[in-house]
């Protein structure tokens, strides 16, 4: 049934007036964006209401060719492997937390999930002069690690609260069978765990691909900035060349728009369950 | 408070998602309690030990790159230093007081402390407000409209929606002065982040701008776990739909409401990236944050001390927001 019952009909219209009124907020910014990438400079500066007189791709050609080709190449490889490892140690992690019995095991629940806590901007200024050390500044590798290890306690956090959840008797079960724990994680736990890992991959993926701070600080060299810190370095070097960082924006911004529409409920739960518990 | 109700329809729908395997339910079916084998004695221990391999990577990992840099830049806060010529000395509390009396860190202190409180009234208060009003519509495909729509600003990146705004609010090109004179209000047409009066507060409402469809969301997840018994009894009590509001959904959505503060306390202490896109901390300093701060000091102008003692300063404050999530969370839950 409904949970509003009756209510006025001029609150109904304003209600209704509001809402939409909101999405045009949204969208519109959004709508611009789009169209901007399809304008020419001229176009831009005349009138900002305006459609573009036509669609070509010049604009996409230009931005891929002054750098977005390797932005994106570098966001890509950077989310795949660090969602990777990052689920992987993290679901090790959840499983020995939640199914096996280890010296320390609430210290070393605590050691890991108290990482949640922390700022990474916090260990911004030792962990720049540790990897200048290590040779890994301005690295891939720099990326590939720091993203998995900002974000191991949310991960664990999260696929262990799911597999607290699951039955006893399934593990024991499998003990009887004469199944190792390893293959018992592998081949009954992680399988019933699908629907928080797909989660946790979703939100992982979000974060990579969108993450600013340590970009920004441990690549500086063009060849493995991801596509945010990209982004302003094509706005810097181009001068005031607007369209292509617009068709620039929209390159970075669509496979995030697209993948939270596809997998809209996987993601609603992840975020749900994050909060919740 | 309403702990006569034993199922909800949230229960029953996560109880359906935990069916297992046809193989597997039968497997604990032909296993008898009694001839399940105990762990024991020394062969125990060992594979306790052994099982320290599970979260032996998460424990590395975490321990050198994120417990390990904490540590130090509590001694690197206590030095000069300079990253070309490698030189440091021990110098106490000086970059501390140092901090103290710099006008730039007081100011970024303050714009913090103006993100978080505007982002309570608009991205918390707003969005509960709004979650209300869509769960509040009859066509359940609105609702989920309406609800996605909303969140597209946050899966996007801050930099795309800082680069936006900073077009949005560009003097020549933008939007938003277009806009103003379109209506009428052309004399309110000004340089949005080029003046200290009005740069920080543009930056902010891109933030919400960005930010509130993701607090609705979540708001809209906890109003739905709210039987719909409680509002059409109160419907049939002629309660109107602000009284619900204030009535029902404030008081049982006060978990989330508290959880969302906190984390958009934390959050805005750590703001960072529409800062850098969009201002870089100017003009004349006006937008600075503490991360931007920290940020300049440590890399632009290479005064590492300095930058460590600002991120004491923000550990200490995600630290005390931490501990308040900690406790909030642990306190009794809402049952309905």
């Amino acid at each position: 049934m409904n949970r509003i019952g009756f209510v006025g009909a001029i609150a109904r219209v304003f209600v209704w007036s509001f809402l939409l009124g909101l999405v045009l907020v949204v969208l519109y910014p959004l709508l611009w964006m789009v169209l901007n990438g399809f304008k020419t400079n001229a176009e831009l500066f005349g009138n900002p209401f305006a459609l573009p007189l036509q669609f070509g791709w010049q604009n996409y050609v230009d931005a891929w060719n002054r750098g977005v080709s390797d932005y994106l190449t570098a966001s890509v490889l950077v989310t795949i492997t660090s969602t990777i490892t990052t689920v992987f140690i993290s679901a090790w992690a959840a499983y020995g937390l939640t199914r096996v019995r280890m010296p320390f095991g609430r210290t070393i629940s605590g050691i890991i999930l108290g990482g949640l806590m922390l700022a990474p901007a916090v260990a911004l200024v030792p962990l720049v002069r540790m990897f200048q050390a290590m040779g890994l500044y301005n690295t891939f590798w720099a990326l590939l690690i720091l993203y998995t290890a900002f974000r191991i306690p949310f991960t664990t956090f999260l696929i262990r609260s799911y597999m607290i959840d699951l039955p006893r008797e399934v593990d024991e079960a499998a003990e009887v069978d004469g199944a190792s724990r390893w293959t018992a994680f592998w081949l009954i736990i992680l399988p019933m765990c699908r629907p928080i890992i797909i989660s946790t991959i979703l939100l992982h993926v979000l974060f990579a691909w969108n993450e600013y701070l340590f970009a920004m600080v441990f690549t500086s060299g063009t060849t493995i900035q991801t596509l945010p810190v990209g982004l302003t370095s094509l706005m810097s070097k181009h001068g005031t060349d607007y369209p292509v960082v617009f068709a620039g924006m929209v390159v970075a911004a669509l496979p995030v728009i697209v993948l939270f529409f596809v997998s809209q409920r996987h993601f609603v739960k992840g975020l749900a369950e994050g909060m919740g518990k | 408070m309403f702990a006569q109700r034993t199922t909800t329809p949230s229960e029953a729908r996560s109880g359906a998602s935990y069916r297992l395997p046809p193989t597997v339910t039968e497997a604990v079916v032909t296993v008898p309690r009694s001839r399940r084998p105990r762990p024991r004695g020394n062969r125990s221990r060992l594979s306790r030990i052994a099982g320290l391999a599970w979260v032996l990577p998460a424990l590395v990992v975490l321990g050198v790159f994120v417990y390990l840099p904490l540590v130090q830049n509590f001694v690197f806060s206590t030095q000069e230093s300079d990253i070309y010529t490698g030189t440091q000395q021990f110098v106490g509390l000086a970059n501390y007081e140092k901090l103290l009396g710099d006008p730039i860190f007081w100011s970024a202190f303050g714009n913090n402390v103006l993100y978080a409180v505007l982002s309570i009234v608009f991205q918390v208060g707003g969005a509960l407000i709004l979650a209300a009003m869509i769960e509040s519509l009859r066509s359940s495909r609105w609702r989920k409209a309406l609800r996605a729509i909303y969140f597209i600003p946050s899966a996007i990146s801050l930099t795309v929606a800082g680069l936006l705004f900073y077009f949005i609010y560009e003097p020549n090109l933008g939007l938003l002065n277009h806009l103003l004179s379109t209506v009428g209000l052309g004399g309110l047409a000004q340089p949005w982040l080029g003046q200290e009066s009005t740069a920080m507060v543009s930056i902010i409402a891109m933030s919400q701008w960005q930010g509130f469809g993701y607090c609705t969301l979540l708001f809209a997840v906890a109003i739905q776990r709210i039987p719909s018994e409680l509002y059409e009894a109160a419907s049939l009590d002629g309660i109107g739909s602000v009284g619900r509001f204030f009535h029902i959904t404030v008081p049982l959505v006060r978990e989330m409401t508290g959880l969302m503060m906190i984390i958009t306390i934390s959050g805005a202490f750590q703001v960072f990236n529409e800062v850098m896109v969009m201002t870089s901390g100017g003009p004349n300093n006006s937008t600075q944050v503490l991360a931007s701060w920290l940020y300049r000091s440590g890399f632009v102008r290479n005064d590492f001390g300095y930058a460590a003692a600002i991120a004491t300063v923000l550990f200490i404050v995600t630290m005390i927001v931490a501990l308040a999530q900690l406790w909030y969370t642990r306190r009794r839950r809402v049952e309905f």
